[in-house]
């Protein structure tokens, strides 16, 4: 059903951009205001996103502990996952970002009879998820080639790094197969595995039929309706001094690829995608495991109801006298 | 699949099917079958703790008593929450559904009822939070994964909410660090303002609260336990230990859960403590007010757990200690190593931790000010400040069961192995899947431990089981070890049902076993009062030991 929904979501994109560039000649309308558009909710929105998380406090320091504690100087503490020192922190939040450090650890549990469990590591996920994401943020750089100019010599390098597999395959990018791959795989295990699809909202699929669309439609007019790339840059660089002229001449892929990168980038602070922000503000994962010898203050924190000792002891006092036991009142 | 059809092989009791119902999770699902759930507390102790809306209900009954608005106190418990809480704002809305923690659960992995996956438990929660809180949620309704709050799904809640031990081990592997521990307390708070809640942790909680210990114990009472405990010592020891009660100037308050002095087979642990400190001549003292280190309002709501805890500082205060000493348990720890200062600090009547014997600074636990007994013990061991005879354990093969708090919410990992490597010659670990941060719940945590929530204890129960089944067909082992009183209360149910003949200990009732005291008479028992035969030990067991009283009990 989520499947469904979803699928049909995103067929209704593709005829909007369609129907409003064959049909009604909307060119500026996709080229100019959508991506502005876009760009302000994609900006404003993960602004508000965080700001709104910021807003609440962390009252109490939470740290999921992975590793041992520092605690007596012989027993050697582990500073990434049970991090004692901002360093240990950072190196923690960075390997958990860059490397899913967390996931890296994935195992399975199988019943291999009637109660007997059996534990395989399971690093399918981990890959699967860091080639998406490692493969977007090369194909992001890749992009930056539009955005300026001079183009810095990193993207070059990226970009022929990328492509170093171009001598057998000509505008082939590795990339582009490792990000096609990881959004199938991604798909396909939401799919078959009969739990994932038990959990899997229409908003799950949604978000990788948008990213499909747009690597589908990026990889196609790569390879067999090329676009005119200096043209292209010209209404890119256009776009960024708030001076724009659409582009002239460009096929309906062109189009199709602008309308779902626009569309994800608004959708973005939106949806589930936003953990990219939330990651770092996890209170379990950028907190040091110190709470013993830095008090960690609660901004909302006040005074509560308790038992006092005198309380006790008036209520007490017969049978602690009896057997003895010291009294304050007496 | 009931238990009253006649089904009683092991094979078909428990069967544990991993494929999920046709019908999706939005719909809620309410079905309140005995063994799987836990008894509502009993309006007396509701009335001591003075919770809202006191009343006797029974869950499996159509009529909850809820309040005329109950929606509405939800829905602004939950605004009030979203508000104080980053943690849970966060792990509302960062959840990608990559289904990761699915089977780290041993709910999950017990019973395969999907809604145990932690993923789908925060998303009975989440699922109200985006149709009231959240935009998509507003427009899109059940196609964004919303849904009303109804009675139903209040009911839902009720049952998988305390289907969740908040172990955390799912935040373990979460790439986010979502930690659904946070989301259950968020929920088990908002269940507990329309008072649905449930006995084993209200009882233990009001009790705490009046008594200063979760079972209650008078403190006549705990001065005979006291003096009975000194008696027992003596005759395997030889040996008469002075332990002092609610004493004023003592250096060192010493604070364990009461189960320790109460249950079995926590007692061991107990005359262990006792031998120990009187071995290493430790001037420090027992209180009464603040018998209870565990801390089950921990369970209910992150007010009552000040309200409970509150008493460890008063009572140093009181007693003008210079610092706190903590016993083995598992929860006690989660709330002294990431709340109590930030609950009812600051220490300034404290001094920094030192150990009187060794002149170790515990500086990691400079603020707080109070050390945990496996860090103090493995530095007196480390600076040869006990004498030890390992071979007083021989007739133990030992594992060791780390307990979800101290190593998911401390980090205390090694210090227990040190000293257990110490005290007895055989000790094997567990698959390492199962052990450290990834050790398994015993699945009766967080207050779910009651007796007539047993079958879901005993699903809950079966990874912890399981691994213990491996290490006994393997090594032979005997004997699980454990730093916490919750386990040493479960864990034995669990295994009899699970790798029969399986014993349970705590840490140091091996380290009582253990010490050479000056002047002690030659031990012909352990503290079990098990006849040493030092020369060889058993090969694996095949019934259990005698019979060690109730063991049941709240801790």
């Amino acid at each position: 059903m989520g499947i469904f929904y979803s699928f049909l979501a995103t067929i209704a994109l593709v005829l909007f951009v369609s129907i409003g560039i064959l049909g009604l000649e909307w060119k500026s309308f996709f080229t100019l205001v959508v991506p502005y558009a876009a760009t302000v909710l994609f900006i404003a929105g993960l602004i508000y996103r965080v700001l709104k998380w910021g807003s609440s406090p962390v009252p109490f320091h939470i740290p999921t502990t992975s590793g041992q504690q520092k605690s007596l100087p012989w027993i050697k503490p582990n500073n990434i996952d049970s991090p004692y020192t901002t360093g240990g922190v950072l190196a923690r939040i960075a390997l958990e970002v860059l490397f899913f450090r967390s996931l890296f650890w994935n195992e399975r549990v199988e019943l291999r009879r009637a109660y007997e469990l059996l534990f395989k590591r399971n690093l399918y996920l981990w890959f699967g998820g860091l080639a998406f994401h490692w493969a977007l943020l090369i194909i992001l750089i890749r992009h930056l080639r539009f955005f300026t100019e001079p183009v810095p010599s990193f993207v070059l390098l990226i970009q022929a790094l990328d492509g170093i597999l171009q001598s057998i395959a000509p505008t082939f990018f590795i990339s582009n197969i490792f990000i096609l791959g990881a959004l199938i795989y991604l798909f396909v295990r939401r799919v078959i595995y009969p739990q994932m699809r038990y959990i899997s909202l229409p908003s799950d699929y949604f978000a990788l039929f948008i990213l499909l669309g747009v690597v589908f439609s990026g990889i196609l007019m790569r390879f067999f309706f090329k676009a005119d790339l200096v043209k292209v840059k010209g209404w890119v660089m256009g776009m960024l001094s708030f001076n724009p002229v659409p582009p002239e001449g460009m096929s309906l892929l062109f189009y199709i690829h602008l309308f779902f990168v626009s569309f994800l980038i608004a959708y973005f602070p939106f949806s589930k995608m936003i953990h990219m922000a939330g990651i770092f503000l996890s209170p379990t994962r950028n907190l040091s495991n110190n709470s013993r010898n830095h008090r960690h203050m609660n901004p909302w924190d006040k005074p509560v109801k308790v038992h006092t000792y005198e309380e006790y002891e008036a209520e007490f006092k017969e049978v602690m006298k009896e057997v003895g036991l010291p009294l304050e009142k007496e | 699949m009931k238990m009253a059809q006649g089904i009683s092989s092991q094979e078909e009791r428990y069967r544990i099917d991993y494929t999920p119902p046709k019908k999706g999770w939005l719909e809620p699902k309410i079905e309140f079958r005995k063994g799987t759930y836990c008894y509502p507390a009993s309006l007396k102790h509701q009335k001591y703790l003075e919770l809202p809306n006191q009343r006797e209900w029974q869950p499996a009954e159509q009529d909850w008593k809820l309040p005329e608005n109950w929606k509405e106190i939800i829905l602004e418990g939950m605004k009030d929450r979203l508000q104080r809480y980053r943690s849970f704002k966060l792990f509302l809305d960062i959840c990608v559904r990559c289904g990761a923690c699915a089977d780290k659960c041993h709910y999950f992995i017990g019973s395969g009822d999907p809604k145990n996956m932690p993923v789908l438990r925060a998303e009975l929660l989440r699922s109200v939070y985006r149709r009231y809180f959240t935009l998509t949620g507003k427009v899109f309704g059940r196609l964004a994964g919303a849904r009303a709050l109804t009675e139903d799904v209040l009911k839902e809640w009720f049952y998988y909410f305390y289907q969740c031990t908040e172990c955390r081990r799912c935040s373990v592997f979460c790439p986010y660090g979502i930690d659904t521990c946070e989301i259950t307390m968020m929920a088990r708070e908002l269940l507990n303002l329309v008072g649905c809640n449930i006995n084993w942790i209200i009882e233990p909680a009001s009790n705490c609260y009046r008594t200063g210990n979760h079972l209650g114990v008078l403190p006549h009472a705990f001065k005979t336990t006291m003096d009975f405990a000194v008696d027992e010592v003596k005759e395997i020891t030889g040996i008469k230990v002075e332990p002092t009660i609610n004493r004023k100037g003592a250096e060192i308050l010493f604070i364990s859960p009461s189960a320790d002095y109460f249950a079995s087979p926590h007692w061991y642990t107990f005359l262990g403590y006792l031998i120990l400190f009187h071995e290493i001549g430790l001037d420090y003292t027992w209180s009464t007010y603040a018998s209870e280190g565990g801390n089950f309002g921990l369970f209910h709501s992150m007010e009552l757990a000040k309200r409970l805890n509150a008493k460890i500082y008063a009572e140093a205060k009181r007693l003008k200690v210079k610092w706190i000493l903590g016993g083995e348990c598992g929860h006690m720890w989660r709330v002294i190593h990431q709340y109590m200062d930030t609950f009812n600090g600051p220490t300034g009547f404290l001094e920094e931790p030192v150990s009187p014997i060794t002149g170790t600074h515990f500086e990691n636990a400079q603020s707080t000010k109070m050390v945990h007994i496996c860090e103090f013990t493995a530095d007196l061991i480390q600076n040869n400040q006990l004498k030890l005879d390992p071979s007083r354990n021989d007739h133990w093969k030992v594992t060791f069961h780390d307990s979800c708090n101290t190593s998911r919410s401390m980090g205390l990992v090694e210090e227990p192995r040190y000293i257990l490597n110490k005290v007895c010659n055989h000790f094997y670990e567990m698959p390492e899947n199962t052990i450290k941060e990834r050790t398994f719940c015993c699945g009766s945590g967080s207050g779910l431990g009651s007796d007539e929530n047993i079958e879901t204890r005993l699903r809950g129960g079966l990874p912890r089981a399981n691994a213990v089944k491996y290490v006994k067909e393997q090594f032979g082992v005997n004997l699980v070890t454990c730093i916490c009183a919750i386990d040493r209360a479960t864990l034995p149910t669990l295994f009899e049902y699970w790798v029969p003949g399986m014993e349970v200990s705590g840490l140091h009732e091996l380290v009582g076993n253990a010490i050479v005291m000056k002047g002690e008479k030659e031990r012909t028992t352990d503290l079990r009062g098990k006849i040493l035969n030092s020369l060889t030990p058993p090969s694996p067991p095949t019934g259990r030991g005698e019979g060690e009283g109730e063991g049941h009990d709240h801790v």
